[in-house]
């Protein structure tokens, strides 16, 4: 509780790299990553469903690592590369693989769940490169879509693999 | 669904975070946080300051002792843990349960050791910590302790750890010449948490007569349950008997409970069917090591 008259809760300016990109931002520590990430970068595409970890619409990538920005702090994130679905284009800013591969088997319908799906992709190909359909449902089991029935978007992570195969140095990780 | 406020602190060396507990007993250890995030998120538990110690290195630490065991720091993520191949050999039950701790995602952030700490009888870990004889170390400003998974698990979220103590590595025992281990679980989803889990430990004798039968349990009771079913195979052998008999031995130890996910009849029918499945699958595996050790 904040007495009256003092509503302005503490905050530390802390670094955060994002897509290649340093930004200086005050925050208070209890801002979750996610937040840091929408309000106060105004990175929209990390999207926000359940806030405790079940949904993965919040996923980005930590050191290429998936990880939930709903469950992480902002200030506990600095020391790490942060890559978001805005990082995930190719260096000339046209879709990555794994995005060319959304639009071209229909993964995606509202597109709520998309970028959580984008970046667990992305960095699931680059340790398997060649999933089977089995191996690519198991890439995507921590990620909830209500619109798709999920058929599509195994069939977008094998095409993002070949995508990915025909042309490798297009890389879209944003590192 | 936002955390309330809380003042922060993130020490780089064990000593400073043991001094910052003490100062400030009331405060949390945050490690991977996937468990205590989403906690502080819904408000189900207030935190006035968090002991960040993800940038404590001395507490990375993966060490295999052939022979010996397992120890790891406490921020060891669950994923790091899993890929370690030296681990899975001297313990494959580690790897084996490791591999239905939530989903990828959460892994490549939440720590084992937090996991352990959790104490939540529905994670693997516990139970993993409890069926196999695992040790906790702990340390505050007054020196350090090991803790016995028997004397951890107190109650249902609660362990025997002390406010500034933390949690620096755990300790997992190898397997043994002639033993086995197995590990199979239900969930609505892979990596949710199980309706129910079992995993099992069968030792053998020179033989290959049964010697030793232990099972424990995921989310079918309040504190990680093991239980001992040796009994049920008087003979050495592996019998169809012996396996019912252990299913039916096993639920008189636990409390299997209505939630949303499942009722207590569907997780009782699910104990006793994995019992059975687990405790066979353990004993082939025993079968199978104790082979390759004489041809070896
Ligand atoms: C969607 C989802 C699904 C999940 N599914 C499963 C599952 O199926 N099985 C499963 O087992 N787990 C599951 N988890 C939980 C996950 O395994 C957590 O990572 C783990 O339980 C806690 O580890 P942590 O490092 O994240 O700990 P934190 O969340 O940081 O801490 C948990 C608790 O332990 C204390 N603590 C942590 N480390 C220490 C230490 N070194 N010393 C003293 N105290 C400490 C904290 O203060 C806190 O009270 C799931 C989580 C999510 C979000
Ligand atoms: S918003 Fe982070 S997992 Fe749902
Ligand atoms: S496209 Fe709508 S939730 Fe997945």
């Amino acid at each position: 509780m904040t007495t009256p008259g003092s509503t302005a809760e503490q905050t530390e300016t802390i670094r955060l790299r994002v897509n290649g990109v340093t930004h200086e931002v005050d925050v208070p520590p209890r801002r979750l990553l996610s937040d840091a990430l929408r309000h106060d970068l105004g990175l929209t595409g990390t999207h926000v469903g359940c806030e405790h970890g079940v949904c993965g619409a919040c996923t980005i990538l930590v050191d290429g690592q998936p990880t939930r920005a709903c469950l992480m702090f902002a200030i506990a994130a600095q020391e790490y590369e942060l890559t978001t679905v805005e990082g995930m284009t190719r260096p000339d800013g046209s879709l990555g693989p794994v995005q060319q591969a959304f639009k071209d088997c229909h993964g995606l319908q509202c597109g709520f769940c998309t970028p959580g799906f984008i970046t667990t992709i992305e960095a699931g190909l680059e340790e398997n490169p060649d999933p089977t359909p089995e191996e690519a449902r198991d890439m995507i089991s921590g990620n909830l879509c209500r619109c798709t029935g999920y058929q599509n978007i195994v069939k977008s992570v094998r095409r993002a693999a070949e995508l990915k195969r025909e042309n490798p140095t297009g890389e879209g990780a944003g590192q | 669904m936002k955390p309330a406020a809380f003042t922060y602190q993130r020490p780089t060396t064990l000593t400073q975070a043991l001094a910052a507990y003490a100062a400030a007993p009331e405060a949390k250890v945050l490690a991977g946080g996937q468990s205590l995030i989403p906690l502080m998120s819904m408000r189900l538990t207030s935190v006035p300051e968090l002991i960040d110690i993800n940038g404590i290195e001395e507490l990375s630490h993966i060490h295999v002792e052939r022979g010996q065991g397992v120890r790891f720091g406490a921020i060891v993520r669950h994923a790091q843990l899993h890929a370690h191949a030296e681990a899975r050999e001297v313990q494959p039950l580690l790897h084996a349960a490791l591999s239905h701790v939530a989903h990828a995602t959460i892994r490549n952030r939440g720590t084992t050791v937090g996991s352990i700490v959790h104490a939540d009888a529905s994670g693997e870990m516990p139970m993993i910590m409890s069926l196999l004889g695992g040790t906790l170390t702990v340390a505050s400003v007054e020196g350090r302790r090991e803790i016995t998974a028997e004397d951890l698990f107190i109650g249902p979220l609660e362990t025997s750890l002390q406010a500034g103590e933390i949690a620096v590595e755990a300790f997992v025992p190898a397997l043994p010449a002639r033993h086995g281990v197995a590990f199979d679980e239900i969930a609505r989803r892979h990596g949710d948490y199980a309706l129910c889990g079992v995993g099992a430990i069968v030792g053998l004798d020179a033989d290959g007569a049964i010697e030793h039968v232990r099972a424990g349990y995921v989310s079918v009771s309040e504190t990680p349950a093991v239980v001992d079913l040796t009994g049920c195979f008087p003979d050495g052998e592996l019998t169809e008997q012996g396996l019912k008999d252990a299913a039916e031995l096993a639920l008189t130890h636990l409390e299997p409970e209505a939630d949303i996910h499942a009722s207590a009849e569907y997780r009782a029918q699910l104990a006793r069917t994995l019992t059975t499945r687990v405790v066979a699958a353990a004993h082939a595996d025993a079968g199978a090591r104790a082979n390759a050790e004489v041809t070896a």
